[in-house]
């Protein structure tokens, strides 16, 4: 399974996956996250095994 | 499966601009924002090179990477943090000014930064100063925007710089064009521009150098370049309508890739074609306190503030 960390949300999505789908899965827009891997930007159409740990990073700022 | 790459080489891409139908490794994706920023600096004759440019930085990621791109692109840019002593039960300010102290020391150590702390200079932080007036009652955004505009024209004016840069990217300018659109506010719509001019009354050149770059783009450029900027949104923002209005875009940028670039550039084009000139409804003045330029008669409303 892979891990998927955003902000103090934790979930656990099957692998073989590409980010912007696992990114929808989770219920989130793509266009207001970015995917790390090992602190990296991951491209959203990469294909993700089942050990992948992602953290979701928020783009959106300001009020 | 075709393994996608670089428009520019053979390394595998790390973003795609799905409205420039761009897909680019770290190193071209850097060099690309830069480049970006330069051409919006040129296109609407933000700077030249011999000009001094006040950095407004926040510790977020858009000021930190505007004064980071403006420096690598060798313009003379120091920084001016200001100090609203905003805690939200974390110590927003403190935090910010850190994680600003700390960019500078990792990638430009020689170079000015300016603080201004707000309690020190007019005896009360943000919050405390918007809780005893009726501006501020119920949320501080207002005042916290009165602030701001008014001492960072008077820093950068008092510290002799030609042009005051701030770090609204594509998303921000796009979030106050609906805001405005929605309320038909013409008077606003005609004043939203990447560059406002300075004037003889004491307004100084405020810039977007950023204006046409997507906030994803800029959250990117920041985490690929290594600026620990701070992730939190300010404490008071929850709930404030630009966030909603960029909530509402990005579905529209998810369906349509392209729709906030082509609202904001179409907007600067009918602009630009006289389609939404309007006269100020009341003239300036100076302030009879601070000096600086006003609507109102006597003083300011940032004068006004301090008033007990």
């Amino acid at each position: 399974m892979i891990s998927v960390t955003y902000r103090n949300k934790r979930w656990s999505i099957p692998g073989n996956i590409r980010v912007r789908d696992l990114v929808r899965t989770v219920g989130l827009n793509p266009e207001t996250v970015l995917a790390l891997e090992e602190n990296k930007l991951v491209h959203e159409e990469t294909m993700l095994g089942e050990q992948a740990e992602i953290k979701l990073v928020a783009v959106v700022s300001g009020g | 499966m075709k393994q996608k790459r670089c428009r520019h080489c053979d390394e595998p891409p790390v973003i795609s601009m799905r409205q420039h139908k761009l897909a680019l490794c770290e190193a071209h994706f850097v060099a690309w924002v830069h480049e970006q920023t330069l051409r919006s600096i040129e296109r609407y004759h933000m700077f030249e090179q011999d000009d001094r440019v006040l950095v407004a930085v926040s510790g977020g990621k858009d000021s930190l990477a505007l004064w980071n791109i403006l420096l690598s692109l060798g313009y003379q840019a120091e920084g001016l943090y200001l100090d609203l002593g905003i805690d939200g039960g974390a110590g927003y300010s403190d935090q910010s000014h850190r994680r600003i102290l700390e960019f500078q020391q990792a990638f430009w150590p020689d170079v000015t930064l300016h603080l201004l702390n707000l309690k020190d200079t007019y005896g009360e932080s943000l919050p405390e100063v918007a809780k005893r007036t009726k501006r501020g009652l119920h949320k501080p955004c207002s005042t916290c925007g009165l602030i701001k505009r008014h001492e960072m024209n008077r820093m950068a004016r008092e510290l002799g710089y030609t042009v005051l840069a701030t770090g609204h990217n594509l998303d921000d300018e796009v979030a106050v064009l609906l805001g405005n659109t929605l309320r038909w506010e013409l008077e606003c719509l005609a004043r939203q521009s990447p560059v406002l001019p300075a004037d003889s009354l004491g307004f100084a050149r405020k810039v977007k150098p950023l204006c046409r770059l997507y906030e994803r783009e800029m959250a990117a450029y920041a985490l690929v370049s290594g600026i620990n900027y701070i992730y939190d949104e300010c404490p008071f923002s929850t709930g404030a309508t630009s966030l909603y209005h960029k909530q509402l875009l990005n579905e529209m940028e998810r369906q349509r890739p392209g729709t906030k670039l082509n609202f904001y550039v179409d907007f600067l084009r009918a602009k630009k074609h006289g389609r939404f000139q309007s006269e100020r409804t009341k003239e300036l003045q100076h302030c009879e306190r601070c000096r600086q330029p006003t609507t109102s008669a006597g003083i300011c409303a940032f004068c006004r503030l301090w008033e007990k």
